[in-house]
């Protein structure tokens, strides 16, 4: 008996009831299945669900709690000397039991924690069983009652649908819950962080440098906190990619939507949305290992001094990497404008270049502002490009040809290799990950809003 | 452009059609929509085209702008002239045409701009005001012509997308006016609208009718027999009969023509 088998049990259990149930409700009638309230499988279907969500309410319990509570058992059934020790010890001690569990004695010689082995080892199955012998009897008695309930006029279609909509409202419930507990997960480190660096020197100081000392006998720097200078490289790489994006974006998708024959549009489109789906980390490389040192060399032959990781070189590969994004969604703005505007402007004499620049554009402009809201958004939050292309210097700077550095690139920085977790330097990730977290919340409900007034200003 | 009506008068073109079509034939690739069309079109007369849908009457009168240009699949033959000019020539420059041949639309279209930039898009694009003063003197006197200066004039600033159906179609009639054309097509300009809003706008046809030459398609017989001096009678593509819009109505000549207007086809 495994967990697998009782979860193919209450499967196959689902699927006898609704070929049971189904068939009784055609018996019923006699096969003249237009006096039945609902079709056949209908009585199948919900039929299934009874014995269905039942048993996999009592499985999932099994799965998520069953483990906790027979540990509890087992460790409190051990000797006191072994158990009264710290709760780090007794994570411990658990460890070697399931070892002892998996590998018997050749993990232990502790006749404790084989004693204690064996107890679990039983305790498990008894599990199992008692699993079993109940998600089998709830599952025969689901099928009990939808049996003995299923008659001509049984509503059995309005129930099965009230249940889809159950399932179909507890998804939508648990991505919300989802985003919650990230956001709460956010706050509460944040301020865990506060606590040990003022949020007035985080929020305006010039000054990055999280390195802080990990023992207290080590010889170290404090540790800056100011995130001003993420911010602005952030900032920085974001304007030179919208520089790029936005007007190849915006004359693209003007192009496809008024200028390009049916040919050219039914290729250029998908070729344009297929750069979409080039991962970053390949835009990453070639912004690092191509346009970088082009940029550098290109610098050097005209003496100027490029830095071989440039803002530029990432701000130029971030804007090829959301043409795409803003291409779309101006597409889809333009084309949302009702063809009798372009009419009404053009048999008032208007030519194809007045009627796009004074009539479309205008009215499609809070479609497009969304698409570029949505575009900056996307922009801040890219993190590959700039690890690789932009450099790791927390650098306060305008010039995009120094290397510079974003948020999203410090707080990989701050998270990969060994870290404490309670340390300000690990902290100041969910601090720069909250910061981030508003910005990109406020941009995107600013470009949904925007998006959905002009939806309203043409229905 | 106050002055315009003593030029084109009713006496000056009389004799003369403003319009005219001269073996039309429509295709959309290879459907045949309309089949050789003759037509005068008399600038001191309203003329209506009527027929049941999809008879081409719409597709005749956006050859006559040549906005069909716009759809790719269309194609043309035969001659339009506008004054003894084919309108068809490779010379012909579209934009010009259009200014001279406005055009309203079946449901009412204001471009998503104040009611004053609605009136002065077109006055704009061609260049007619040298000044401010000038441009608002045209956007006053259209919107007077359109009978709405009235109801507008304090909110000129205010979007055209805000107003009634039907003084949306009004303010589109004042657009059309506003760029001074010779010749205005209306493609079914109240089907989209109340009676009430309809019978202004029928009113506004009566009042223009002097100055412009007007050619409406409607659906509605009555509007037809209302409003027009001369009517013509499309059916599957072809024009069946064109006459005085009384003759049409009390003693049509063909057989479809009385079919048509007591109801027994379209």
């Amino acid at each position: 008996m495994t967990n697998f088998t009782i979860f193919i049990v209450i499967a196959v259990m689902a699927m006898i009831s609704f070929a049971l149930v189904r068939q009784k409700s055609v018996a019923i009638v006699g096969g003249a299945t237009q006096q039945l309230h609902s079709l056949p499988r209908y009585h199948g279907y919900y039929a299934a669900v009874r014995v269905f969500a039942p048993c996999l309410f009592l499985f999932l319990l099994w799965i998520i709690g069953g483990e906790t509570v027979i540990e509890n058992l087992v460790v409190a059934g051990l000797p006191d000397s072994v158990k009264n020790v710290s709760g780090d010890q007794i994570s411990l001690i658990l460890n070697r039991i399931q070892l002892a569990v998996q590998h018997g004695e050749a993990s232990t010689t502790d006749a404790n924690i084989l004693a204690a082995a064996d107890k679990y080892s039983s305790l498990y199955n008894k599990g199992l069983w008692a699993t079993f012998s109940l998600t089998l009897a709830v599952g025969l008695l689901g099928y009990y009652l939808s049996n003995s309930r299923t008659h001509a006029d049984y509503r059995a279609r309005n129930s099965f649908e009230k249940t889809i909509s159950v399932a179909l409202a507890a998804s939508s419930f648990l991505a919300v819950v989802v985003t919650l507990g990230i956001v709460a997960s956010l706050i509460f480190e944040s301020l865990r962080f506060f606590q040990q660096v003022p949020i007035q020197d985080f929020l305006f100081g010039l000054h990055w440098s999280p390195q802080t000392a990990l023992r207290a006998d080590q010889v170290a720097s404090v540790g800056a906190f100011g995130s001003i200078p993420l911010f602005a490289g952030t900032f920085l790489i974001s304007t030179l990619a919208m520089l790029v994006a936005g007007p190849i974006g915006l004359f693209a998708a003007i192009y496809l939507t008024q200028y390009a024959n049916r040919t050219v549009r039914a290729v250029a489109k998908p070729v344009l949305e297929i750069l979409a789906g080039v991962p970053t980390v390949v835009y990453g490389f070639f912004a690092a290992l191509t346009v970088a040192p082009m940029l550098r060399d290109a610098g050097g032959a005209i003496g100027v001094d490029v830095a071989s990781e440039s803002a530029l070189a990432a701000g130029l590969v971030m804007g090829v990497m959301i043409i795409p994004f803003v291409s779309s969604l101006s597409d889809d703005a333009i084309t949302a404008v009702p063809s009798s505007l372009k009419d009404g402007s053009f048999a008032l004499g208007a030519t194809k270049a007045e009627t796009i620049t004074q009539v479309l554009l205008p009215a499609a402009l809070p479609g497009v502002v969304g698409a570029f809201l949505l575009a900056i958004s996307r922009a801040i939050g890219e993190t590959m490009i700039v690890v690789m292309a932009a450099g790791m210097r927390p650098n306060l700077t305008a010039n995009p040809l120094e290397a510079v550095t974003t948020v999203t690139v410090q707080i990989v920085a701050l998270l990969t290799g060994d870290q404490e977790f309670d340390s300000p330097k690990t902290l100041s990730a969910f601090a720069l990950g909250l910061a981030l977290f508003v910005i990109t919340l406020l941009l995107n409900v600013a470009a949904l809003r925007m998006v959905r007034k002009y939806r309203e200003a043409y229905d | 452009m106050n002055s315009a009506p003593a030029e084109t008068g009713p006496e000056a073109i009389q004799a003369k059609p403003k319009m005219a079509a001269r073996g039309v034939n429509v295709f959309y690739g290879d459907n045949h929509a309309i089949k050789d069309i003759d037509l005068d079109l008399y600038a001191d007369k309203v003329t209506s085209l009527i027929g049941p849908s999809g008879c081409g009457k719409s597709t005749f009168l956006r050859c006559l702008n040549r906005m069909n240009d716009t759809i790719p699949i269309c194609h043309v033959t035969g001659e339009i002239l506008l004054e003894d000019e084919n309108i068809y020539t490779s010379g012909i420059d579209v934009v010009q045409l259009r200014a001279r041949v406005g055009m309203v639309f079946q449901k009412p279209n204001p471009f998503p701009k104040s009611i004053y930039d609605n009136v002065a898009y077109g006055p704009r694009i061609h260049g007619l005001a040298a000044h401010r003063t000038d441009l608002d003197e045209i956007v006053t006197t259209s919107l007077e012509k359109a009978g709405l200066w009235q109801e507008v004039k304090d909110r000129l600033d205010s979007s055209g997308t805000a107003l009634s159906g039907g003084q949306q179609q009004r303010l589109c009639i004042a657009r059309a006016i506003a760029v001074n054309p010779e010749v205005i097509l209306m493609d079914e300009p109240c089907s989209a609208l109340d009676p009430i809003a309809t019978a202004k706008i029928e009113a506004l046809i009566d009042e223009l009718s002097g100055r412009y030459a007007i050619i409406i398609v409607t659906h509605s017989m009555q509007q037809a027999a209302r409003i027009s001096r001369k009517t013509a009678f499309f059916h599957l593509g072809e024009m069946v009969e064109y006459g005085d819009t009384t003759e049409i109505f009390t003693s049509p000549k063909e057989d479809r023509t009385r079919d048509y207007i007591t109801g027994r086809i379209g």
